[in-house]
């Protein structure tokens, strides 16, 4: 026994072994099972082979939800990545005083529970005159919106959900990414003239990629798999012409609502299989695998 | 490359693992989905009932003796559950020998709904009995054997003197597996004091055409709106539909959402609609949260309505009190198929694989189908309950302290029994496809054409399409 433990061989295997079991449980397993229940008609207890799959192909909503989803993930993408990047070079500045008050007050949203804000937002962006937004948006003279009506209100309302919650665990992200770029290479540059946007262009954008890439990872993962947000905004699964249904969302009114678990299971394997291409592609293209074969 | 692979796995492991670990996503790869996060009822099926606050809760009814039974029940109407524990007293004492103790567990709407789903499905820790919605209970009757208990047996000694066509609406091939809890006659809900000062007499409304040359004028003489056009529910589409005789299936149980008789009444609507005499209320349906201020303000003059919205009024609506009268709902001529039907609904049902389903099932036919039980549906609840006999019991009916006699300025069950003979339904809603026209009417098909102004015979041929790639014809 001792021999096995203090093996340079074995040991480190017994070490990753929770973490192998864990997978091997609950991700693979569940996994497994789906592929083989996405082959199926449960209710009716019946193999149906490519029944389900070939339905989606000829399934607009499902389409629709994959729109969604795949815009939703662009624009977290696209607002959760170089805001937070900007504002924790601020927060890390010398020049920012309280610095930590703002740090709180950031991360002060991902501490609430998505379906307190949820409920929130979606009185926030109610219909009538007086919903807060409303109210807001006839400050300046505008007639009020019907904001969880409409297409591209529906996707500013998510987004604005989204953004006000993970903006401030995505600076944490990069103020830890920032506070290990060691300072000479600041001072180096000081002295050779730079400014501060072109240290903030030429050292710390560099250094912080691998931040930068892991955040990225987890963005594309939870754009793609949002669900919560959607369902609390439009209290329920269901929202006007599917605006805010999301892959997830489909998966779930499949399988649970409508009880159809063998259709929802070939959707979520097509969300796996979507979800790993990009995460791969993204990952070969930020070359994330190159350092790891040096 | 070994060390690639493994490198890669771990990875998209520790992605999964870490992000899952954040609470911003649901586990997409998991088949067996876990129970649904808390959250409101659903909009587009009819949450009747579900208004109110009716978060998780548990009662446990205090019985006395020996031989007592113990029947767990779930609900999601906190008030159901108060209604069951008094009849059921009752009971116990009216059966020495058959005593029983509930157990009832209130949980939201959809998460009660979806864990009673998954109970059948796993065979495992189902009660013994549960509420379920009318626009879920098809699928619980889909399947090829069905999990709940046939109570054809049950409901005979009260046949006679309920509504059928509730029962109907719960039952599949000729058996019924749930108990009704009231009728929801549709009704017509008008703001007197508005109408009057708009020169407008309520009772001269008799037809479909009388309804719109009322809202055009209602519009005129205000500028405000007379009633709404539905985006998020079908009261209304429902209630044309069956009086002409129409339906959302053929008489086989074929999918038929795009016949003409679907687009003529959305035409009807539609009409009215351009006309001025509807409108789109916030939330776009009478029972919602947001559309309540709207007719509580006055902005918006009617509602039709099945009868269980006076409990709305009652409790959301309060400024109108002494300022609504109950009228029976309009209708497109005397041939009409039928006058009004039933809307939404609660059947409560019994899980036939539990051990005391038999006395589960007599215990609960007397507590929802007794006339002593349906007294309390209109005392407690404001529903116009099943049984009939209690419609005509006008000490119960014009009972001065009740809430509701109060409220309204008729006497409430005067339009019910005046439209009782021709209280119809739709055949569609037994069928296990009404769950998904429900969905799609209530999510884009209605929507669409209220508020975007499609065009109502392509947005309906759109959805056959969408129906028939869903239900597999």
């Amino acid at each position: 026994m001792k021999k096995i433990l203090y093996s340079q061989k074995f040991a480190p295997y017994i070490f990753i072994c929770p973490f192998v079991i864990t997978v091997l449980l609950f991700w693979l397993g569940p996994i497994f099972n789906g592929v083989l229940l996405s082959f199926q008609d449960v209710l009716k207890d019946e193999w149906v082979g490519l029944h389900n799959y070939n339905r989606m192909l000829t399934d607009k909503i499902f389409f629709k939800a994959v729109f969604n989803s795949v815009r939703y993930m662009i624009g977290t993408l696209v607002l959760l990545i170089p805001f937070p990047l900007l504002f924790a070079t601020l927060l890390n500045s010398a020049l920012m005083k309280k610095a930590n008050l703002f740090k709180s007050i950031y991360f002060l949203p991902a501490l609430t529970s998505v379906v307190v804000a949820g409920t929130v937002f979606r009185l926030m962006f109610g219909e009538s005159d007086r919903a807060l937004m409303n109210q807001v948006i006839g400050l300046f003279g505008l007639e009020p919106i019907k904001w969880l009506r409409n297409d591209l209100t529906a996707y500013f309302a998510m987004l604005l959900l989204c953004c006000w919650r993970w903006t401030g665990v995505n600076i944490l992200y990069f103020l830890a990414g920032i506070q290990s770029i060691p300072t000479e290479l600041y001072e180096a540059a000081e002295v050779d003239g730079a400014t501060k946007w072109q240290q903030f262009w030429s050292i710390t954008i560099p250094l912080v990629k691998p931040t930068t890439i892991y955040v990225l990872t987890i963005s594309i993962y939870a754009g793609l798999s949002m669900f919560l947000e959607s369902f609390m905004l439009w209290k329920g699964n269901n929202s006007p012409n599917n605006i805010g249904l999301t892959i997830v969302g489909y998966l779930y009114r499949q399988g649970i609502e409508k009880r159809a678990m063998g259709y929802a299971c070939a959707v979520g394997i097509v969300l796996l299989l979507f979800v790993m291409i990009v995460n791969l592609i993204q990952l070969k293209l930020t070359g994330t695998f190159d350092k790891e074969d040096r | 490359m070994k060390k690639k692979i493994l490198s890669l796995l771990l990875s998209t492991a520790m992605v999964a693992a870490l992000v899952s670990g954040c609470g911003s996503s649901a586990p997409a790869t998991d088949a067996a989905a876990p129970a649904a996060d808390a959250a409101p009822a659903e909009e587009a099926a009819p949450a009747e009932e579900a208004a109110g606050p009716s978060a998780g809760g548990k009662t446990e009814m205090e019985v006395e003796g020996d031989n007592v039974t113990t029947l767990n029940v779930w609900t999601f109407i906190e008030l159901h559950q108060a209604f069951y524990t008094d009849m059921a007293e009752r009971w116990n004492e009216e059966h020495p020998d058959q005593k029983v103790k509930l157990v009832l567990s209130n949980m939201q709407y959809d998460d009660m709904h979806n864990k009673l789903s998954l109970a059948l499905e796993s065979g495992e820790g189902a009660p013994d009995i549960a509420d379920i919605e009318l626009g879920k209970f098809p699928s619980f009757t889909a399947e090829k054997d069905i999990k709940l208990m046939d109570l054809t047996d049950a409901i005979a000694p009260y046949k006679d003197s309920v509504v059928n066509s509730r029962l109907d609406i719960y039952s599949k091939d000729g058996k019924y597996y749930g108990l009704p809890t009231h009728v929801g006659t549709t009704v017509a809900f008008y703001n007197t004091e508005l109408l009057d000062a708009a020169g407008i007499d309520y009772t001269t409304i008799k037809t479909w055409d009388d309804f719109k040359n009322a809202g055009i004028k209602y519009k005129e003489a205000t500028g405000a709106e007379f009633a709404t056009a539905e985006t998020t529910a079908m009261w209304m589409v429902n209630l044309m539909l069956a009086q002409k005789g129409g339906d959302y299936l053929t008489a086989d149980g074929k999918l038929d959402v795009n016949n003409a008789k679907v687009v003529e009444v959305l035409q009807y609507i539609k009409d009215m609609q351009d006309a001025g005499a509807l409108g789109v209320v916030p939330g776009g349906q009478p029972d919602n949260e947001e559309a309540y201020p709207h007719y509580n303000n006055g902005e918006f003059a009617v509602q039709i309505m099945p009868y269980w919205q006076t409990s709305r009024f009652t409790a959301y609506m309060t400024d109108l009190k002494g300022k609504i009268a109950i009228a029976p709902v309009p209708k497109f001529g005397d041939s009409d198929a039928t006058w009004t039907i039933g809307g939404g609904g609660t059947g409560t049902a019994i899980i036939a694989s539990s051990p005391n389903a038999q006395l589960a099932a007599d215990v609960m036919a007397y507590i929802k189908l007794s006339s002593g039980a349906n007294e309390e549906v209109w005392n407690v609840l404001g529903f116009d309950p099943v049984n009939t006999e209690v419609w005509t019991n006008k000490d119960l009916t014009e009972n001065p302290d009740n809430q509701f006699v109060q409220f309204f300025n008729t006497p409430p069950f005067n339009c019910l029994l005046e439209m009782q003979d021709s209280i119809g339904s739709l055949h569609s809603l037994q069928d296990a496809k009404a769950p998904s026209i429900n969905n799609i009417f209530c999510t884009q098909i209605l929507t669409n054409i209220f508020e975007g102004g499609a065009d109502i015979q392509e947005e309906l041929n759109a959805a056959q399409d969408q129906l028939i790639n869903e239900l597999g014809e």
